[in-house]
């Protein structure tokens, strides 16, 4: 669209493009496009770079300090992919995981949000108190609680079957049956990321002015209705970015997988599934087919989210 | 004026572009996962023990590490207990922890004199005191100096360590530590010690010789050796009437149930037989046990025997002591668990690496002066007593400028005089049955008499070479799957099936 520049130039010169007089707009443009660059190079390198080098790893058979030399396969590992049950079962999990841990961690975190947000006594030192899960490694904390659990020595069990008595034998959490396991994992997750959950949405609780709440009292809507009617629809950005961080994170969980289950077959998702093969077996060609599909499962995720949560800018 | 801006920021960008693209290796196998190649300064960053005990020492190490063990949980044993018992016994004289042997054929070995060789070796506590003493000792009687560099402690982080060098045909290394699951996998960047050590390599156990050796060549030479053994209280069987340790499978139910019952009753904790059933590489050494006490084996000669009757009766053994005679956790313990349950006086039955002895022995322990070592059960009267080995190497680089200086090197190292020297002072088994049978090495280790006819088996590493993680996770994986309930003939077909595709015909 063509206009007229309203300001005129310092030094006046008549500035043409292919297109005739370079407008002010355009000028702009090209600046910031300018200014960018420097930014899209580096993020070119560090993230577009790799990624380009996974694809074409995934398409030999390269191994990691191998004598032999790198052969293009095509998409061979990939075939292999398809039909590999192990990895269809890291697909199953990762996506059970994900499922379980970001409805829990959504509900829950909208709970505290919607707690903190009113103001009580001490409601400052209770934020700080409430980050706390989320601040420990996570590699700290899984221990921590692989021990907790522990059949013999550990305290959730010690309470459960010795002080209140509500069981009567000790479950070995982290050695049961798949249920079981996956159940006791997702609550350690949830226990760590709720606060991290519930801190997005107080971001996003606290830019809706209060007057709106005070116009829907005067109409007599009751607080459930304010809720779901004020509340919830003014809350979407916030949600949306909450989702879809969450989402991300727990389709690539790695650390709390792997040192509560190492390599037990039946609890690997996706990501320890890939380090196993990228670093324990050296084979960095199948490793990157896997890489591959955790990349397209996760955009999968991405597209929906932003199909379903249409956010007028 | 806007010109020269744009004209510079093209510049910056090209010369980004530029810089990134020189950089790159011509190999175009640089695998971008991988982190650059290091070198010796920066690899041994060691990955801080969080361990109370300090003395983690690669004789506790359990040699099991594919899949990598979270530091936390590798706090394993200090051997410190030996050196201060092998040091008060050592009465005999000549062997204290400052006192090492002297170089055997210094003579010989001055020809290289003036030569730096870099040693890769023990990271910490006694293993790593042992080694700078040595090797200091070695400097002073050939003239051949020696960089001591602590190795990572966590197994994984140091074979990646190693791939990394080797990838990078590193100078920076010229003798290093070497799993006893390892030579097969880097073999074509070993130096062959065949024909520099034949002598020598006569000495040590045939079966860890043979596992050294790959394709003909002797890639490492054997430097101490772990393997399983059978743990029981004394006390414990005194209490309930058995005079003798079990000698096979089905006794030791016997006796686990019996006892378990038993202490039950003012113990609710208490457990009949621990051992390690994670899905790590501790489960091959445990599952490779049981397959072996029946006469069975993984790959045997080059075939895939794990498909076999033998292995099908073990495993749904195996599979049955899960809730009966073994807690329904065991399925999560690695050695520091079931130590830590049977140190605790909470188990009457453990299968473990001959450091918890030391661990167990000393003052503090609760099971100090109740218990003993004996053979793994057989799995009948046609069956035999095993024990799978574990155990540290010494190899030399094929990229190292200083071979001959190097196997000067690990000459000394594995000789008998320093075998002894580490087994009195350190409590590390010698891989030379005659260093073995020394009664100065027999009062440190008592337990070694009555193992002596164990038999060693080892896993099939040489078979699988390069690929042996991978199929030792194909293996502990498909037990694991046994052990939560899949049946056997489901599951040691597939198992094969992987097996298969690796092993080099």
């Amino acid at each position: 669209m063509r206009q007229e520049t309203a300001q005129r130039d310092p030094a006046p010169r008549a500035a043409t493009g292919a297109r005739g007089p370079i407008t002010l707009a355009a000028r702009q443009t090209r600046l910031a496009w300018v200014l960018l660059a420097p930014t899209l190079a580096v993020v070119a390198l560090v993230a577009l770079y790799p990624l380009v080098q996974t694809f074409y790893l995934s398409l030999t058979n390269a191994r990691l300090a191998s004598a032999a030399p790198v052969e293009f396969v095509g998409l061979e590992n990939y075939r292999f992919l398809i039909q590999d049950f192990a990895f269809r079962d890291a697909v199953t999990i990762t996506v059970l995981f994900t499922l379980i841990t970001v409805a829990f961690e959504f509900l829950l975190g909208l709970l505290f949000a919607l707690v903190i947000n009113s103001s009580f006594r001490g409601r400052g030192p209770m934020r700080a108190a409430m980050l706390i899960p989320w601040a420990i490694p996570t590699v700290i904390s899984a221990q921590m609680w692989k021990w907790m659990y522990n059949d013999v020595y550990g305290v959730v069990n010690d309470l459960l079957v010795n002080r209140l008595g509500l069981i009567g034998r000790p479950i070995a959490f982290v050695a049961a049956d798949t249920t079981t396991a996956l159940l006791s994992i997702a609550a350690v997750d949830i226990w760590k990321t709720t606060p991290f959950v519930a801190l997005l949405l107080l971001a996003g609780l606290q830019v809706i002015p209060g007057d709106v709440y005070e116009a829907a009292d005067v109409d007599g809507a009751n607080r459930l209705q304010q809720f779901f009617s004020i509340t919830l629809p003014l809350l979407r950005p916030a949600i949306l970015v909450t989702l879809i961080f969450r989402t991300l994170d727990a389709l690539r969980v790695f650390d709390v997988f792997f040192v509560m289950f190492g390599a037990r077959p039946d609890m690997q998702p996706l990501a320890v599934y890939a380090q196993q093969y990228l670093v324990n077996f050296s084979d960095l060609g199948y490793g990157s087919a896997i890489c591959v599909a955790i990349f397209a499962l996760i955009a999968v995720f991405v597209a929906i989210y932003v199909r379903v949560f249409r956010v007028e800018e | 004026m806007r010109q020269m801006l744009y004209r510079l920021v093209m510049l910056l960008m090209a010369a980004l572009l530029v810089v990134s693209c020189g950089g790159q290796q011509t190999g175009g196998t640089e695998p971008g996962a991988a982190p650059a190649p290091t070198t010796p300064a920066e690899a041994p960053a060691p990955t801080t023990d969080t361990a109370a005990e300090p003395t983690t020492d690669t004789a506790a190490e359990p040699t099991t590490d594919t899949a990598a063990e979270p530091t936390a949980e590798g706090g394993l044993a200090a051997t410190s207990g030996p050196a201060e018992e092998g040091q008060t016994e050592g009465q005999t004289g000549a062997i204290s922890l400052e006192n090492p042997p002297p170089v055997p054929n210094a003579e010989a070995a001055r020809q290289y004199s003036g030569a730096t060789i870099i040693y890769y070796g023990d990271s910490v506590g006694l293993g790593a005191e042992i080694d700078q003493i040595l090797a200091q000792r070695f400097t002073e009687d050939t003239g051949i100096n020696v960089n001591v560099i602590a190795k990572p402690q966590d197994a994984t982080e140091n074979y990646a360590v190693y791939q990394r060098f080797f990838q990078a045909q590193s100078q920076d290394v010229d003798v290093m530590m070497l799993d006893v699951i390892w030579p097969a996998a880097f073999a074509p960047h070993l130096a062959d010690l065949s024909q520099a050590l034949a002598t020598e390599a006569q000495g040590h156990y045939e079966s860890i010789i043979e596992n050294n050796t790959v394709n003909g060549q002797l890639v490492a030479m054997p430097w101490f050796a772990d393997f399983g053994m059978l743990y029981y209280r004394t006390d414990l069987l005194e209490k309930y009437g058995f005079s003798a340790p079990p000698t096979t499978w089905d006794e030791l139910e016997q006796m686990a149930q019996t006892i378990q019952d038993g202490e039950q009753a003012s113990n609710p904790n208490f457990a009949g037989f621990v051992w390690q059933g994670a899905a790590y590489e501790g489960l091959t050494c445990n599952a490779l046990e049981w397959l072996a006490s029946a006469g069975g084996n993984i790959i045997e000669n080059g075939q895939v025997t794990v498909n076999s009757p033998e292995a099908v009766e073990m495993l749904t053994r195996a599979q049955g002591w899960i809730g009966t005679i073994s807690p329904q956790g065991v399925t999560s313990y690695r050695e520091e668990d079931a130590r830590n349950i049977f140190q605790g006086g909470n188990a009457a039955f453990m299968r473990n690496w001959p450091y918890v002895y030391a661990a167990a022995s000393q003052e503090d322990s609760p099971i100090a002066g109740n218990f003993d070592v004996a053979p793994l059960p057989m799995a009948g009267e046609e069956g035999q007593h095993v024990g799978t080995v574990g155990g540290w190497q010494l190899g030399v680089s094929r990229y190292s400028q200083n071979q001959e200086a190097a196997i000067e090197f690990v000459r000394y190292m594995t000789s008998p005089e320093v075998q002894t020297y580490r087994a009195v002072v350190g409590s590390y088994i010698p891989t030379i049955p005659s260093v073995a049978e020394d009664p100065q090495v027999l009062q440190a280790m008592p337990f070694l008499e009555n193992l002596a006819d164990v038999v060693r088996v080892t896993r099939p590493s040489n078979a699988l070479g390069e690929n042996y993680n991978q199929g030792s996770t194909i293996f502990f994986q498909g037990v694991s799957r046994i052990l939560q309930g899949q049946s056997p003939e489901e599951v040691l077909p597939q198992v094969e099936q992987q097996l298969q595709r690796f092993v080099q015909s």
